[in-house]
């Protein structure tokens, strides 16, 4: 109980749920585990880190972990920048709120492209080089980098490899780039206390009882 | 915690205890409570959850958002350190590297062990779960029954706290009145499904899980279980005060620094360390146990992890619950002139008939919770299961595998994690974002959890060659499912998709059995490889979990389990943990030990 906080915390919703975690564990998600489809039991350990860094199999939990903290950053100046505008443009702030760049979004995207687990090396190189074209494409089409941009033209340059319409074959690393970017970013955002509350995530808060549906929500489902 | 160190390690233990888990926990208490010395080895670091818990850390926090590494499987914030299926310095091998013919060892090297890691999920056996032989043929029976182990459920039932309800269902049974705390109420998702399936015969009820809906009445329970020991009474109703119910937020798996939830370390070792008969030595990696010229146990020989050095310690009689794969290791590591093949293996079978559970799961979209009005649904795990309900057909020759399984459910809208963009179509903005706030928990996970009928050709062994790093033979697996296995995960996989169905909703592709059944040890219910018998030809310990060659020497882990119901294992665990030191305290008082 020594922890035990019962104003409601200033940071909204946890629970990380990840890839497959969730099982057991009460209420994870056991959808997410019973996705995954492993064939073989994972490495001992992580792929070699140039930097030597890791987290380690015995971190300390309980504590705000902030990206550079653990292994050094990658993004040169431009690319933060790239990173920021783009991270904006994917998922733009509610009338209110704060716009993803500043809530940390690119420095988790660093984060990100700066480790080396199964899971995060690939994206380094898709990551970088894609950030490189975009502000190269931006210097093409509109002799500015791609954070000086007006939003219509950093949109005339994202619809040509978002998908939306059919992607020329010559823009398929592009594609692949905004597809891993759009996955960080609106990953990176969406786990942000604003970027729970945004997408309708209303727990992480502690209650003396469980409430259960709301009136509301049965009337929704006939119930 | 008073963790001592081994200067401070006595030399009058009446009992050691390999490993802090569910099995070593309720062992360790049940002998404390009626004043017996216990020292307790954990071959893990020592471990806070009052002080180390990750309680309401947002992902945005965490490194890498938190998600799933080899460090860290189950997400930064989850409970268990320097555990995993793979363990730093502690390898294991296979004999064979098809894919299906793995065996994946999940083990917790901290104070705790695994029940940092469960989902709280108490389901009872049933009277069939322990005659299953005699039902259809397959397996074994246990040399229980049922009734045998009534009185412990109830007792582990009151100690640890579990929420549910008696819905008087087959083999599903039903807990005597003022046991059971309430359970929570369903969520919209659940209450959705139980309306939409009820009609294909499939009951919807309650789970039961070990988590503290109300506190725990400290003002009765004590006395209940322990009607005759004023002391007992007073630790285990101090350490009951000491708990806070509930409060519907945080994902269990990160541990419980309110102790509402069951680890070992919230509600087992404080009372059992307040009792002052419990010492726990962290850092002692068990190599083996030691035998006298008569082949009754003396102590254990363990490594201290922070030094290397090898040492023994001595007691009356020594209990392994240090998880059914490594206390299959330590036996067979108590090699000796007069025990070429380790201890208590004399009928040849420790190591043998390893089990886990078949696991399997379907997920689907419903378009019906799109747009459910926004509100909390956080709450502790699921809150509704499907126990198994085919019993009478399976037992007519109905269906194409011969034991059952039970149905967890996963609905609602969970924290988001980094995954969230997943199911939104291509694009970006404004559109984009309405789009994921559409489909943001619309989806039902349903995941099958079955009994696995014991094999000849799933078993551990010693690898002749590979040792940890303190030179201590590692275990070599060996796995195979049978078909009843197989068909069991196809059974799942229709029955999950007509489900979904059945709610309007969209099914994602129906795998065949093979391909939809985990891997084996994925669902961490790893038990048998000292199974329980009548016959000591046939079985490694009698019914009361001594080995039948070494009578002082205890398998309270779920290793004696000669069968794996759907049921999860650990309650199950903790009532014979319980039932055994009981038998184990009467034996010693009449000096038969």
């Amino acid at each position: 109980m020594s922890d035990f906080n019962p104003e409601p915390v200033n940071r909204l919703p946890r629970r990380e749920a990840l890839k497959w975690l969730a099982t057991a564990a009460a209420g994870l998600s056991l959808a997410q585990l019973d996705a995954a489809s492993p064939t073989i039991p994972p490495s001992g350990t992580p792929p070699f880190a140039p930097h030597g860094k890791r987290i380690g199999a015995d971190p300390v939990l309980n504590k705000t972990y902030h990206p550079g903290e653990l292994w050094p950053l990658s993004f040169t100046v431009e690319q933060r920048a790239a990173a920021a505008a783009l991270a904006d443009l994917i998922t733009p702030p509610e009338k209110g709120d704060l716009p993803p760049s500043a809530l940390g979004v690119p420095d988790f995207i660093d984060e990100w492209i700066s480790s080396y687990y199964d899971e995060t090396i690939k994206d380094r190189p898709i990551i970088l080089e894609g950030l490189t074209w975009i502000d190269q494409e931006s210097q093409r089409r509109y002799q500015k980098v791609f954070a000086q941009l007006s939003l219509e033209q950093q949109s005339a340059i994202a619809d040509d490899i978002c998908g939306v319409k059919p992607v020329k074959k010559e823009l398929r690393p592009q594609e692949n780039f905004f597809k891993r970017f759009r996955h960080l970013a609106a990953g990176g955002y969406f786990t942000t206390p604003q970027g729970m509350r945004d997408l309708g995530y209303r727990g992480n808060r502690p209650s003396a009882t469980f409430e259960g549906p709301t009136p509301e929500a049965l009337r929704h489902l006939g119930l | 915690m008073p963790i001592i160190s081994e200067q401070n390690l006595r030399d009058d233990y009446d009992v050691i205890v390999v490993g802090s888990g569910a099995g070593g926990g309720q062992s360790a208490f049940t002998l404390t409570m009626a004043g017996v010395k216990v020292l307790m080895l954990e071959s893990g670091r020592n471990y806070d959850p009052l002080t180390e818990t990750a309680m309401f850390q947002t992902p945005d926090q965490m490194p890498l958002r938190g998600i799933s590494t080899v460090e860290k499987p189950f997400g930064f914030a989850d409970a268990t350190v320097n555990g995993g299926w793979q363990v730093p310095d502690e390898p294991y091998t296979q004999a064979n590297n098809k894919p299906e013919e793995r065996f994946w060892w999940w083990r917790a090297r901290m104070l705790g062990g695994r029940t940092n890691h469960w989902g709280r999920i108490s389901l009872r056996n049933g009277p069939y779960d322990f005659k299953p032989y005699s039902r259809d043929g397959l397996g074994f029976d246990w040399p229980i029954a049922y009734e045998d182990v009534t009185p412990y459920y109830d007792k582990v039932e009151l100690l640890v706290g579990v929420y549910g309800s008696n819905e008087g269902l087959e083999n599903t049974p039903d807990s005597p009145n003022n046991t059971l705390l309430p359970p929570p109420k369903a969520r919209a998702g659940e209450l959705y499904f139980k309306k939409h399936v009820t009609p294909l015969g499939i009951p919807v009820i309650p789970i039961h899980r070990a988590v503290l809906s109300t506190r725990q009445d400290h003002t009765t329970i004590p006395q209940r279980l322990f009607p005759q020991n004023p002391t007992a009474q007073k630790l285990t109703a101090e350490s009951m005060k000491a708990r806070a119910a509930c409060f519907w937020a945080t994902d269990c798996g990160r541990g419980c620094n309110i102790r509402a939830n069951y680890q070992s370390t919230t509600v087992h070792l404080p009372p059992a360390l307040a009792s002052g008969n419990l010492d726990i030595l962290p850092n002692a990696h068990a190599r083996e146990v030691v035998l006298n010229e008569q082949g009754k146990a003396t102590g254990v020989t363990y490594i201290d992890k922070t030094t290397g050095k090898e040492r023994t310690v001595k007691a009356r009689a020594v209990i392994l619950a240090a998880s059914s794969g490594e206390t299959a290791r330590i036996l067979l590591n108590s090699k000796s002139a007069k025990h070429p093949d380790g201890i208590a293996n004399s009928s040849g079978l420790v190591g043998k008939y390893i089990m886990d559970t078949v696991g399997a799961g379907l997920g689907g979209r419903v378009p019906a919770f799109e747009g459910l009005p926004l509100h909390n649904e956080d709450g502790a795990g699921g809150h509704v299961y499907v126990p198994w309900w085919l019993y009478q057909q399976q037992h007519a020759g109905k269906l194409d595998f011969a034991r059952g399984y039970h149905i967890e459910f996963s609905t609602g809208r969970h924290a988001p994690n980094l995954g969230v963009a997943g199911p939104a179509g291509p694009g970006y903005g404004s559109k984009f974002k309405e789009e994921l706030r559409r489909t943001y928990g619309s989806f039902i996970g349903f995941s099958g959890r079955g009994e696995m009928i014991p094999n000849k050709d799933s078993y551990c062994e010693l690898d002749p060659e590979v040792k940890d790093k303190w030179g201590i033979p590692v275990l070599k697996f060996h796995w195979k499912w049978s078909s009843h296995e197989i068909n069991q995960a196809a059974h799942m996989q229709k029955t999950f998709a007509a489900m979904i169905e059945a709610a309007g909703g969209i099914p994602n592709r129906v795998e065949t059995g093979e391909k939809a059944i985990k891997p084996g040890g994925f669902i961490i219910h790893e038990v048998g490889g000292g199974i329980m018998g009548a016959d000591k030809n046939k079985s490694v310990t009698n019914r009361w979990n001594q080995c039948w060659d070494v009578p002082n020497l205890l398998l309270n882990d779920g290793s004696a389990f000669c069968s794996n119901a759907d049921k999860n294992p650990t309650l199950t665990i903790m009532a014979l943990a319980w039932r055994a030191c009981d038998h184990l305290i009467e034996e010693m008082r009449q000096g038969n030990l």
